[in-house]
């Protein structure tokens, strides 16, 4: 069964010109997996997955003819509603712990309020800890103290995660969560992910504009170009990619093993953004 | 000879903080020359005491043989121009590109600037209609134009990129990098290129510098990164990890 059903999610914006559409009219279904959306910036991807958690900034306006988490229509969920989700069944992880982490905090302190949402005072602390083990923080007993300043981007990033993960979230939607760390710290991110959702289960949305890095870690791909997937591959057929964007975004890439040079350049064309 | 000499350079900020710990190099005439490492290896510092942005503790840096006096001559910025990282905060956001670009013509004392500033909004593709428009009406691709325009009016010899590409999109980052490509061809060019991203570095230089916590870990010609001769652990985790993700169990 499916965890997540979208179907023709709209989100507009409106302006002096009239209303604009950022995502116009996505489709998708995702079970226990890693799905990810890729698309450059502008594309919507972003805004997709915040629709997903009713999170559209005002005054946009996002819009489905079905968005259900596990058989609950999260159209017109009520505030209590989300409040019983969000955070517990349905989880985010932004892409900058230096913004998404609170500043005056000590990481123990924010991770015991992420943990008191589902269970009591004197289990919050063991799963804390517990948690900080998990996501390979070493020294988890000097992070539970630590204040966000005091940690790397990469521990940063994962006592972000693993704040996020404490209530066990069925979906976790991840928004660029590894570009902001250097790409050997960005693996062993990747590599929690990855591990989550084999043990638990987890279903994953990975959003990201690095179409190599996706299409190595998620199981099925979401190309978006002007707020329309374009085209949905499995992530290990990237390179059979039959529509011309993804075929272009992917061979405008440099490679170490050298390549055509100059590059090939992406060649928009007018009909895509139709 | 060398065009850029860097030996034993060391940068300490304040008194603590040890940036750059010992690096030397040599970058010949036309060469296009990387630097490679993580946030924090000191890659950028390098390049900003090339330019007298940073200070040099100890350590010399050359320019066509001659040692460098800090601060720099006005004769040295005429000829090592530097590109920075982020189009969105190197220009000045209520300076008209036009602006931009007579600046430094005004301060090397060119004559004919009309000409040369049309010349140099042509050379990097944008065309004389971007001249009286301001940074804010320019997407980040022609925003990194301009930047690179900017460096080029003065008609450098010598290049500092300092991640001229990572605050792009992949299919802007195709174009401005085979622009930067196409220009060093024409006009022999010297780079010095730092980025994070090796694949980058192994398109645009045959040689480069890999290096960490603030020193030198290996120095790699294009064909030896390609071969993955590397022979530090560091520089191999680097190569695996810039290929993407793989599964722990095959790994």
């Amino acid at each position: 069964m499916s965890l997540l059903e979208v179907e023709d999610l709209r989100i507009s914006f409106p302006t002096r010109q009239g209303p604009v559409e950022v995502v116009r009219g996505v489709t998708f279904s995702l079970g226990r997996e890693r799905l990810g959306i890729v698309g450059e910036s502008g594309s919507g991807k972003s805004q997709t997955g915040r629709a997903i958690l009713g999170l559209t900034p005002p005054p946009g306006k996002a819009t489905a003819k079905r968005l259900e988490f596990d058989g609950i229509d999260l159209r017109d969920a009520s505030a209590a509603r989300w409040r019983s989700l969000r955070g517990i069944r349905l989880s985010m992880v932004m892409q900058d712990p230096k913004f998404s982490l609170n500043p005056v905090m000590t990481i123990g302190r924010q991770l015991i309020e992420a943990a008191r949402r589902t269970s009591s005072r004197s289990e919050s602390k063991d799963r804390a800890m517990a948690m900080l083990e998990a996501v390979q923080i070493r020294d988890p007993a000097r992070v539970f103290k630590a204040y966000p300043h005091e940690l790397s981007g990469g521990m940063g990033q994962r006592a972000m995660i693993a704040m996020m993960l404490i209530t066990e979230p069925d979906l976790l939607i991840a928004d660029e969560p590894t570009s902001a760390l250097d790409v050997t710290v960005q693996i062993e991110v990747l590599r929690i992910l990855d591990r989550l959702v084999n043990e638990r289960g987890m279903g994953l949305i990975f959003i990201s504009h690095d179409l190599r890095l996706v299409s190595s870690f998620c199981d099925r791909v979401l190309v978006m170009y002007a707020g329309q997937v374009v085209e949905e591959v499995k992530a290990s057929e990237l390179k059979q990619a039959q529509h011309p964007y993804t075929q272009g975004l992917y061979n405008c890439l440099p490679r170490i093993e050298g390549g055509q040079r100059p590059l090939p350049v992406l060649q928009r064309e007018a009909g895509w953004a139709v | 000879m060398a065009m850029i000499e860097v030996s034993d350079l060391h940068v300490v900020f304040g008194t603590s903080v040890h940036a750059v710990r010992g690096v030397s190099f040599e970058v010949a005439e036309g060469e296009s020359y990387g630097i490679v490492g993580e946030s924090g290896s000191g890659k950028s510092t390098v390049l900003r005491a090339i330019c007298g942005l940073a200070p040099t503790s100890s350590g010399a840096v050359r320019y066509d043989g001659a040692a460098l006096k800090s601060p720099r001559q006005a004769d040295f910025y005429r000829r090592v121009q530097m590109v920075f990282q982020d189009p969105y905060a190197s220009l000045h956001p209520r300076h008209t590109i036009d602006r931009v670009l007579s600046e430094p013509l005004a301060i090397h004392g060119f004559t004919d600037r009309e000409r040369r500033i049309e010349q140099a909004l042509e050379d990097v593709g944008l065309g004389k209609g971007f001249r009286f428009r301001y940074p804010h009406q320019l997407s980040g691709g022609q925003r990194q134009r301009v930047a690179i325009a900017r460096a080029l009016i003065l008609e450098p010899r010598v290049l500092l990129l300092d991640e001229p590409t990572s605050a792009l999109d992949a299919s802007i980052q195709a174009e401005v990098l085979n622009l930067l490509d196409r220009i060093r061809t024409e006009r022999g060019l010297t780079y010095i290129l730092v980025s994070h991203d090796l694949a980058v570095v192994a398109h645009m230089c045959e040689r480069l510098l890999v290096m960490q916590h603030g020193k030198a870990v290996e120095e790699l010609t294009r064909a030896r990164l390609q071969a993955r001769e590397a022979t530090q652990p560091y520089t191999r985790d680097l190569l695996l990890a810039s290929e993407g993700y793989r599964p722990l169990q095959d790994a």
